[in-house]
């Protein structure tokens, strides 16, 4: 597989001005007390935490944890029970989300959720088209630029059903792309893949990596959370029980969940 | 006279032609009207019925439960009477276009609710983090993909919907049954029951029958067509998984 050259970002959308571990002063996510009932269940139970512009913070933990209505909560798919959420400086409510969202935070899920009844291009152009108010000929510009970051040029015209989860996956990236948003929440985005296709979209992920973008990727690929992350968060039960490095994860964790969790994981 | 090898019984329909075919313009122009409010009707309903508000919902469920679980020849009537008593005569045709819409329009909403709640959860939320809005998640991602699902049971309601305008009968419509009964129970034209309804029947299922069959073949060719993207989706993996090997 081959990927293009060219820069990730181009027209000069985002500027990749972060040194190597200054990421940028800018707090882009920050979750205060959030909590979140389904029902009687506290799936999240005081939630805290700040992801500052350009970090790749990864979240781990065990099924059932919370790590995705973390994430959801991020972009208001799911609405905290209470708690704030503010998304580069301002707080995200059920009334700006539509707007917030929209020129802030893109996602990329498990499933890939590309939109079956349009062509990968029209995908990737619907977007920038209709909320970015992009002329026809500057969205698909754009989409062909994605495009051939993901490595995937010649699908433009295919029906997204006619392609393996893998490159499904990686369309979706590149539909992320297209809205040109400074953050991007992953969940778990490998983990329907069949094993032979994961490479493929954490290759891409890895060089997502190198350029400037807030990345906030559940995962339970720990190679790629060792090899990306800045800062790796593990939770259990609706919190958050440790953070901290990858070295420092990977080589002494202090929590004894966090030890089982990951000799599981490691071993499997 | 009423037999139907009376040959001067089959003359009469045929010396009447204009009233069969009066009936017939009435009915098609009622069903039509009738068909456009029912669209919207069953749009708006069946969109407040998939939102996340609690009322909306309610509201939706109230009209749709109301209107199915009554006759709708009743519902005619209480449009007509109550209206021309309070002393808002709409006429009969406008009456006919309003109680069928009402009528078919919580079938409709129905439709479009169940087109809905056939896509997967995962469109819309692909759409909301996109930061569509709740409409233009609905009009670009959605309804796109429900419309599939909605065109061949919408059509059948359709189809009943024009052979409910025979309901207009009860408050002394135009349309064809009507006109078919006042036909051949008038006194210079009685008698002619066998060829009346014939013809009457044969005019609706000219106008009926094309509706059907292009539904159900609408029906089977969605089917054929999931079925092929199934498999056209196992050779990519298969093809992708070989070519990276
Ligand atoms: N819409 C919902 N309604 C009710 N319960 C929910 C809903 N969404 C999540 N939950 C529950 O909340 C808890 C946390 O779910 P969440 O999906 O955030 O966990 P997770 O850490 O992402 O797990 P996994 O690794 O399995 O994806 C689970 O017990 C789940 O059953
Ligand atoms: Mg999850």
């Amino acid at each position: 597989m081959r990927y293009s050259e060219a820069p990730i970002f181009f027209h000069g959308a985002l500027q990749c001005a972060a040194s190597v571990q200054g990421k940028g002063l800018a707090i882009m996510i920050k979750m205060e007390n959030v909590c979140k009932n389904f029902g009687d269940l506290e799936v999240l139970k005081n939630v805290n935490l700040e992801v500052r512009e350009g970090e790749k913070l990864v979240i781990i933990g065990p099924s059932g944890s919370g790590k995705s209505t973390t994430v959801r909560c991020m972009n208001f798919l799911e609405e905290p029970t209470s708690g704030h959420v503010y998304i580069d400086g301002q707080e995200l409510t059920a009334k700006n989300r539509t707007k917030l969202v929209r020129e802030s935070i893109s996602m990329v899920f498990q499933q890939f959720n590309l939109y079956p009844h349009m062509t990968v291009l029209r995908n990737l152009t619907i977007a920038p088209v209709k909320l970015h108010h992009k002329s026809k000929k500057e969205a698909e510009e754009l989409a062909y630029h994605y495009l051939d970051v993901v490595g995937l040029r010649d699908k433009a015209h295919a029906y997204p059903t006619m392609l393996s989860g893998g490159q499904q996956q990686r369309i979706a990236i590149a539909r992320a792309l297209c809205s040109q948003t400074k953050i991007i929440l992953f969940d778990e985005p490998t983990s329907a893949l069949d094993p032979e296709t994961i490479q493929e979209v954490l290759d891409v992920m890895i060089r997502l990596a190198k350029e400037n973008i807030t990345m906030v990727v559940v995962t339970h690929e720990m190679g790629f959370a060792r090899q990306v992350a800045d800062r790796v968060v593990f939770m259990a039960d609706g919190q958050i029980l440790e953070e901290g490095t990858p070295d420092h994860f990977f080589t002494n964790p202090e929590n004894e969940r966090v030890r089982q969790f990951l000799g599981k994981i490691i071993r499997s | 006279m009423s037999g139907i090898f009376s040959l001067r019984a089959w003359e009469k329909v045929w010396l009447y032609r204009g009233t069969f075919l009066l009936g017939l313009f009435n009915t098609v122009r009622t069903a039509v009207f009738a068909i456009l409010l029912a669209l919207a009707l069953g749009i708006l309903f069946g969109l407040m019925a998939t939102s996340g508000k609690r009322a909306l919902r309610a509201v939706s469920r109230v009209y749709v439960e109301l209107i199915q679980n009554t006759p709708v020849l009743l519902q005619t009537c209480f449009l007509y009477y109550a209206l021309a008593f309070s002393g808002h005569s709409i006429g009969i045709i406008t009456t006919g276009i309003l109680a069928l819409g009402i009528y078919t329009g919580a079938y409709m909403a129905e439709v479009v609710r169940a087109g809905i709640e056939a896509v997967p959860k995962g469109q819309f939320e692909a759409a909301q983090s996109q930061g569509f809005s709740y409409l233009e998640k609905m009009y670009y991602i959605i309804l796109p993909q429900s419309i599939k699902i909605m065109l061949p049971p919408m059509v059948n309601q359709v189809v009943n919907l024009i052979k409910n305008t025979s309901c207009l009968y009860i408050i002394g419509g135009a349309d064809l049954i009507s006109l078919t009964y006042s036909f051949v129970t008038g006194e210079n034209t009685g008698g002619a029951y066998a060829p009346a309804y014939l013809i009457s029947g044969l005019l609706f299922f000219v106008i009926c029958f094309p509706l059907s069959k292009t539904a159900s073949s609408w029906e089977t060719a969605l089917k054929r067509r999931e079925q092929r993207q199934v498999f056209a989706r196992k050779n990519a993996g298969g093809k992708e998984a070989m070519a990276d090997e």
